[in-house]
């Protein structure tokens, strides 16, 4: 187990050095990088959204009876404010994108192997690394954090409406009321550490996809251990960026 | 951005149904190639001349399929020496594979059509990649004249989940055949067809052959593909080449072995 273990972070490290090594070299796949933006990014504006919107909305009503209690509910834009930027937006559309960008690109990158299109791609004169790999790790890595500055904010929205449920607050209040609070130091770390979901998302499904065997039962493997291992490789990397923040005192 | 290559002309028909073999276009030899303990092939030689047939013959398992992907590239071997159009594969850096591969067109048993794509942009893939195409009106052509020799001229704006098993292999075949190869390796064309649709693509790779003087190697184990299709026949047993011949040559062979396959 432990070595298998062992065996697997090894394959995806190498799998990732293969990526710099290569991905930055010509021949440039730019027409197949913007395709990939267009499906990874735009594709899942929508799921984003609406998980982004209930989020804000969940958080702000879930958080008010408490902050009453303590007669501090001109304190819930900021709590909210805080808690989506720093943590809830990027982790929350981290799993989120996990689950629809990496099952996906398992599956294709997988079935595309098993019917033997990937060897197809490199008889026909084409790196199918470059083709495949590095342009959708890429377009993951650019795109996630464009996905959680847009559920940020959509959360945000929410937030404003639910504080409207059951009081009155302005739009310009809310929105004074989180940026007076919010530092540089609460944006940078949170939206650096996207770039890095990004890119562990990207890797780890092209890599399940890419070495893929075993048929079709092979495919569902390549898609389903996509999502777990990325997903908590996520959160070993969310425990990291908050260890570095706050030694570099930015919590 | 490279030059594009010049495309090649299609060589005029064969004169012959059986043209008279003469320059070896593929050689393959003493290769030898593993997988941890399982020996696939020990040994094995074979050479391909212009414009003749060749199929290896095996069980399933056998070691065939491994032999052509040795061919073109996508598996190196362990031991010995494949030179393809006199070029030795091992020695080959990935532009000069790149470019011998636009030579050697590849059909693969799953046919291995891009999903995403409809088929004229399949057939458009190899070409653009190889740096073949020059203008869209003569892409156009070449997609047409693909479709017209697979006699499946409708089906350019169809995705690949839209056709049949036979004619995904059609289009698969138009594929290859788009980038005008010398040489075509066929990695088992008939299996998963009807027998009236194998019989179609078997006549559709003799027709290929006559019309452009290619040179293929054909890996079956279907025999009405090689009664059909084959000049000559390599049977393929325990990783080396058992025997060799034309198909009435081994059709009348007393060896057991061979007498297994013909029977």
């Amino acid at each position: 187990m432990d070595s298998t273990l062992l065996t697997e972070t090894g394959a995806i490290a190498g799998f990732a050095g293969r990526f710099f090594r290569e991905g930055f070299r010509p021949r440039y796949e730019v027409q197949e990088l913007l395709y990939q933006c267009y499906v990874i990014g735009y594709q899942s504006l929508p799921l984003v959204g609406i998980t982004g919107f209930i989020m804000g909305i969940v958080l702000t009503l879930q958080s008010r009876p408490t902050m009453a209690q303590f007669g501090a509910e001109s304190w819930i834009p900021t709590m909210v404010g805080l808690t989506i930027i720093r943590e809830m937006g990027p982790i929350i559309t981290a799993l989120i994108f996990a689950g629809k960008i990496g099952s996906s690109i398992g599956a294709e990158l997988g079935s595309m192997r098993v019917t033997e299109q990937i060897d197809a791609m490199e008889v026909s004169g084409t790196n199918p690394f470059k083709y495949l790999v590095v342009t959708r790790v890429l377009a993951t890595t650019l795109m996630l954090p464009v996905l959680t500055l847009l559920a940020d904010a959509i959360a945000l929205y929410a937030s404003y409406l639910g504080i409207n449920i059951k009081g009155v607050t302005t739009l310009a209040l809310f929105v004074n009321n989180i940026l007076s609070r919010l530092t540089f130091g609460d944006v940078l770390p949170a939206v650096l550490k996207t770039f890095f979901f990004g890119f562990v998302v990207g890797i780890i499904g092209c890599y399940k996809g890419y070495y893929s065997n075993k048929g079709t039962e092979g495919v569902g493997r390549a898609a389903n251990s996509a999502v777990v291992v990325s997903s908590l490789v996520i959160f070993i990397l969310d425990l990291l960026a908050v260890q570095i923040t706050g030694l570099l005192g930015l919590n | 951005m490279p030059a594009p290559m010049p495309l090649p002309a299609p060589r005029p028909a064969a004169a012959a149904a059986t043209p008279a073999p003469a320059e070896a276009v593929l050689t393959v030899e003493h290769v030898s190639k593993s997988f941890g303990s399982n020996h696939v092939l020990q040994d094995f030689s074979l050479t391909l001349y212009r414009g003749e047939n060749v199929v290896v013959l095996g069980k399933s398992g056998s070691g065939k399929s491994v032999l052509i992907k040795c061919i073109i590239g996508l598996l190196p071997v362990d031991a010995g020496r494949i030179r393809v159009l006199g070029q030795d594969v091992a020695t080959l850096n990935h532009a000069a594979m790149d470019q011998l591969r636009a030579r050697v067109g590849f059909l693969f048993q799953s046919n291995a059509l891009y999903d995403s794509m409809t088929v004229r942009e399949n057939l458009l893939f190899p070409l653009r990649r190889h740096w073949l195409a020059h203008r869209r009106s003569e892409e156009a052509e070449l997609v047409r004249q693909a479709l017209a020799d697979v006699g499946l001229e409708d089906t350019a704006s169809k995705m690949p989940a839209e056709l049949s098993g036979g004619m995904r292999k059609r289009i698969a075949l138009a594929r290859t055949l788009i980038l005008r190869p010398e040489i075509i390796l066929y990695d088992e064309p008939t299996t998963g067809l009807d027998p009236i649709t194998a019989r179609e693509i078997d006549e559709l790779i003799r027709e290929v052959q006559q019309k452009y003087t290619t040179s293929s190697l054909i890996i079956s184990h279907d025999m009405n593909c090689v009664r059909l299709t084959a000049n000559r026949v390599a049977l393929l047993v325990d990783g080396h080449c058992y025997a060799e011949g034309t198909y009435t040559d081994l059709l009348h062979r007393p060896d057991p072995i061979v007498h297994a396959f013909f029977s």
